[in-house]
């Protein structure tokens, strides 16, 4: 992906934004790149407590915004992976803090000042203002979806957003496969979905206990082995990198290349 | 053989769920809207031909990339 600053959006809450936007910035900054991700979920901060830094939060985003701080202050450095930080939310401010100009001013200053290379923004779930404030800095998007009618329905709208926005390098992150079911019939598969909204991939990840495991002791999947999610999430982070990683047979690999030809014209 | 069609179906129906819904949530339009367009245009018909009430139809579709508005008026014999 060419864009520098990626919102993590979805629509509906619940379908895995945090945990993607932690496992693919963790895995960005092990790939080598300068990673700064940011909580903007004001007043329902979490993004904290699923990498594991919960304890070393200080200062949080509202403090930077309302200049109580300086920028540098509030990141939080991750020292299991170098060039990973985190900005987190704040958890008792109120949503109307969030200014999107001095967020984009942020994140300006980050890339500018700080020589980040990538800034992954997790969004709060739905349409309202805080997410507006979220996208506003973006260039690109990665859509979590759940292949399932309400969160494939509100995906939707949230890409018409991003698109009126002007944010427009989006990719769709197909998470909680069930391939099993996939088989079966009695799931929607990653050609429907693909298909239903018109947007690229850029991750698969199957459903996988280790995504609670890893929460549950604050850890980041990508950093502990055997994984299939992790894998899945580490392949992601190397597709938003610019590599041609294909992806794995979680399904019948013939009928999803021919649904992405079908609607990509062979892209 | 029933059983393996009962199971298709519920991705299939849920596919089929999400283009409808997508169509008209795209289209921006709200269920009721679509009544009352229904009955709006049946009144204009009416004028000009015997229009049968029971089987008027209006819906939106999509086709490639754009949203069609179909209306099927079956004419009175």
């Amino acid at each position: 992906m060419k864009a520098k600053t990626i919102v993590v959006t979805s629509g509906k809450g619940g379908v895995g934004k945090t945990t993607t936007t932690a496992n693919v910035g963790t895995a960005l900054a092990k790939l080598g790149e300068k990673v700064a991700v940011i909580d903007v979920d004001v007043g329902l901060r979490n993004l904290d407590v699923v990498m594991g830094l919960e304890s070393r939060v200080v200062f949080d985003l509202v403090d930077v915004l309302e200049g109580r701080t300086e920028l540098k202050k509030a990141l939080v450095r991750d020292k299991r992976v170098e060039g990973l930080y985190l900005l987190p939310a704040s958890q008792t401010k109120d949503k109307e803090a969030l200014d999107a100009e001095r967020f984009k001013a942020i994140v300006g200053e980050l890339l500018d000042e700080h020589g980040f290379d990538r800034v992954l923004i997790d969004s709060p779930a739905g349409i309202e203002r805080g997410f507006q404030t979220a996208a506003a800095p973006a260039e690109g998007a990665l859509v979590v979806v759940n292949p399932e009618v309400s969160s494939v329905r509100d995906a939707d709208r949230i890409i018409g957003m991003l698109e009126a926005m002007g944010v427009s390098e989006n990719y769709l992150v197909i998470n909680r496969l069930r391939p099993e079911m996939v088989k079966r019939g009695d799931m929607l598969a990653v050609e429907d979905v693909i298909e239903i909204l018109g947007l690229k991939p850029i991750g698969i990840v199957p459903e996988d206990d280790q995504v609670l495991v890893s929460t549950n002791v604050g850890e980041p999947l990508v950093l502990r082995s055997g994984s299939a999610a992790g894998r899945a999430l580490l392949e992601t982070a190397r597709r938003i990198k610019g590599e041609a990683v294909p992806f794995p047979s979680l399904e019948d690999r013939k009928g999803l290349w021919a649904a992405i030809r079908r609607i990509f014209g062979g892209a | 053989m029933g059983l393996f069609w009962w199971r298709r179906k519920s991705k299939e129906k849920a596919r089929e769920r999400l283009k409808l819904v997508l169509a008209y949530d795209r289209a921006k339009l709200a269920p009721g809207k679509m009544e009352g367009l229904k009955a709006e245009l049946l009144e204009v018909l009416k004028r000009y031909f015997p229009a049968d009430e029971q089987g008027v139809e209006v819906r939106v579709e999509e086709r490639g990339e754009h949203m069609v508005l179909i209306a099927e008026i079956p004419v009175k014999p």
